[in-house]
């Protein structure tokens, strides 16, 4: 076995957390908005990005992880940001524009920023990477063994910011893992149709880097693939890439009417949904049915608890929004 | 809102369109007569843009003229300097304007520039159209408009259409052009169901060609005590707030910009000296704004003094936040607006 009991415990357990924590969501998202969607309305205003399906990469990923290791997540976060600890009410908050929230509202679901356990995202395609080679090379400098992790799509992979801080990050070898979500997609646009090569883990030979390729959406896989090139960048060997393949099970953003892919496609994918396979995949090895019931309601109970304290706390007084502009 | 209506002729069939349907209505028009005209993007093709303004363009052109690409704007919008350099008209969008860091050097340094360093030889008809404007909770890199920002930079031309019927014809007329044209929408007016779209903005379109020169404000409500001057979003806040003013006696013109760069200083010019007040609405960043330049022109030509100080409404100088009850706190609106000048009406000389 790849991974031990209690890793695989957390694992399970953060991605039920993250699943929850998005269908918390739905229908809170369209309070006020129907019957004609209006996307300024309602308690969660503003464009919502999913990560259902997504799960696994992030718990892979980050159950090798410190605090002190740094994530920088992208538009679609939560996911990562449960996975990397981010304060649950706080995270909660923001995305309903609260004054408790991380940046007490002036963030929102695309910007969601904790320094407790080193986690930030930026709704601008790919330009978190930059950044996490900044970080790694900080952690590097002060004598620290810590590792930074940025996180991008598929699509991302063909903006210039990661041709370039790949080659920086080789370079200076700096303890940094890119880890590619390839759920096919950026927004309509098919990943055949934009993207030269079949696959991006070969593009980390262009930068003279390890690049490995997980398929399957698999917990397991990607956790063993993540030990590597974490290792490797723990260990002064420098930067990785990791190509996970996943699925994006909702539209890209909330009311997507998902005109460009085919019908069933999602169907499909949902059939093969990571976090029921992974269940039944641990009941398979021996996990007690009882332990997993308790993970799962015990992460669920986190989540609900999180949206009653975003629910009920205050929104900041509008003029705090003149406050922070410079440090 | 009910706003009053626009200044323009109303001809006996309304045809009324949103500004995303008279921007791809102009975009098959020319590409049907030109075909020297593509159109570039992400999501542009079978999704029709993001804000609609490519909609049935691949069905009806294809693929090879209706193209989307990768994420990659420093290389499509580059790529898009050197089709126009080559003979080609292309339009490419960038789908907010706040992505422009990853790709400003295209727009600034070589499309803006292609023309003077090559000492007229070589010109680049491009359009870059872009969304702007903010408002529905998207936060600070999904709501700016930067209307300074390109105007700011010589070398192209900068248009904001306020309605419909002139989006249409400013994008004739900046496809036409043979300089690249920044054409920004603004998301509030595009006419999108789901962004919750300003009534007004929805206006007779004509099915005919028809171009709105570059270069030319409109005054969309003629009044005499105070030139009220906006641009996309704002005209509309500003007539609303003319309407109500009016019932408070105080008779307000309202200037629509509709082009940032150049900027018809004269049309701003002849206004103010009719009524001798000056208010600019802007949703930008306040500094070193729209308004500022207004004023500045205002103050450097006038001929006489102005009847109080001129002011400038806009977004303060900070990044726009994402809960409503501070992004609605910061925006301008009708309301400020009505206040404003009516304080101002209230100042001495
Ligand atoms: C520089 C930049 N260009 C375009 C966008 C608009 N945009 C937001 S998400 C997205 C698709 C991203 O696709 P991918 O990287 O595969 O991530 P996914 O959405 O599939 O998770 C695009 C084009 C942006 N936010 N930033």
């Amino acid at each position: 076995m790849s991974s031990n009991h209690s890793k695989r415990l957390w694992m399970y357990a953060q991605m039920v957390k993250s699943r929850h924590f998005e269908d918390m969501i739905k229908p809170a998202y369209f309070e006020g908005k129907t019957p004609v969607f209006n996307m300024a309305k309602g308690p969660l205003p503003g464009e919502m990005h999913l990560s259902d399906g997504q799960e696994p990469c992030a718990v892979g990923i980050c159950a090798h992880l410190r605090p002190d290791d740094v994530v920088t997540a992208t538009h679609r976060p939560h996911h990562i940001a449960i996975a990397k600890g981010v304060d649950l009410n706080a995270m909660a908050a923001e995305i309903f524009g609260k004054k408790d929230g991380l940046a007490g509202g002036r963030g929102g679901h695309m910007h969601l920023f904790d320094p407790a356990v080193n986690f930030s995202c930026s709704g601008i395609i790919a330009q978190g990477m930059g950044p996490a080679v900044g970080a790694a090379m900080a952690a590097r400098m002060r004598g620290s063994d810590a590792v930074a992790v940025a996180f991008l799509g598929e699509g991302a992979a063909n903006q210039g910011a990661f041709h370039e801080s790949l080659n920086l990050a080789s370079v200076w070898k700096a303890p940094v893992v890119f880890v590619i979500e390839d759920n096919s997609y950026g927004i309509s646009v098919p990943k055949s149709a934009c993207t030269a090569v079949a696959s991006n883990a070969d593009r980390a030979a262009g930068y003279a880097m390890p690049g490995h390729h997980v398929g399957g959406n698999d917990p397991d896989a990607i956790y063993e693939a993540a030990g590597i090139a974490i290792e490797r960048a723990r260990s002064g060997s420098g930067p990785s890439l990791i190509e996970i393949e996943t699925s994006r099970l909702e539209g890209h953003f909330m009311g997507d009417p998902e005109g460009y892919r085919p019908k069933d496609e999602v169907r499909r994918l949902k059939e093969i949904d990571p976090i029921p396979a992974y269940r039944t995949r641990l009941l398979e090895a021996g996990f007690e049915e009882s332990e997993l019931d308790r993970a799962e309601s015990e992460a669920r109970g986190l989540v609900d608890q999180a949206f009653s304290f975003a629910r009920s706390n205050d929104y900041p007084e509008p003029k705090e929004a003149f406050d922070h502009v410079f440090a | 809102m009910s706003l009053p209506d626009q200044t323009i002729e109303k001809p006996a069939a309304e045809r009324r369109l949103t500004i995303a349907k008279a921007m791809s209505e102009a975009l098959a028009q020319e590409m049907e007569r030109d075909p020297s005209v593509l159109v570039m993007g992400e999501d542009i093709g079978k999704m029709g843009g993001v804000f609609g303004t490519t909609t049935g363009l691949f069905e009806t052109f294809g693929e090879d003229r209706v193209r989307d690409t990768p994420i990659s704007e420093t290389a499509f919008i580059g790529a898009a300097v050197g089709m126009a350099a080559s003979g080609l008209r292309p339009v490419v969008e960038l789908m907010f304007v706040d992505f422009f860091g990853v790709c400003m050097d295209a727009i600034y340094n070589l499309a803006a520039k292609q023309s003077y360093f090559s000492g007229g030889k070589v010109s680049c008809p491009m359009v870059l159209m872009t969304s702007v404007g903010g408002g529905y909770g998207d936060a600070g890199q999904h709501s700016q408009c930067l209307y300074a920002t390109f105007g700011h930079l010589p070398g192209m031309k900068v248009v904001i259409p306020s309605n419909a019927h002139d989006a249409k014809g400013l994008m004739l007329s900046a496809i036409r052009d043979d300089n690249p044209v920044i054409f920004m929408f603004h998301k509030a007016l595009q006419g999108m169901g789901w962004l919750g779209t300003v009534a007004g903005s929805i206006n007779h379109t004509p099915e005919s060609e028809y171009c709105v020169p570059i270069g030319k404000a409109s005054v969309v409500r003629e009044g005499s005590d105070i030139t009220i001057v906006g641009l996309g979003a704002t005209v509309h806040q500003a007539l609303a707030a003319a309407g109500r003013l009016d019932e408070a006696g105080i008779s307000a013109e309202v200037v629509d910009l509709r082009t940032i760069a150049p900027l018809d200083r004269e049309s701003i010019l002849a206004s103010v000296t009719k009524t001798g007040r000056l208010l600019v609405v802007d949703d930008d960043y306040l500094s070193f704004g729209i308004g500022a330049e207004i004023i500045a022109t205002i103050c450097e030509t006038l001929p006489g003094p102005l009847k109080c100080p001129p002011q400038r409404i806009a977004h303060p100088d900070i990044p726009i936040p994402f809960t409503p009850v501070m992004e609605h706190f910061l925006l301008p609106d009708a309301g400020k607006i009505e206040s404003r000048v009516i304080a101002m009406m209230g100042e001495q000389k």
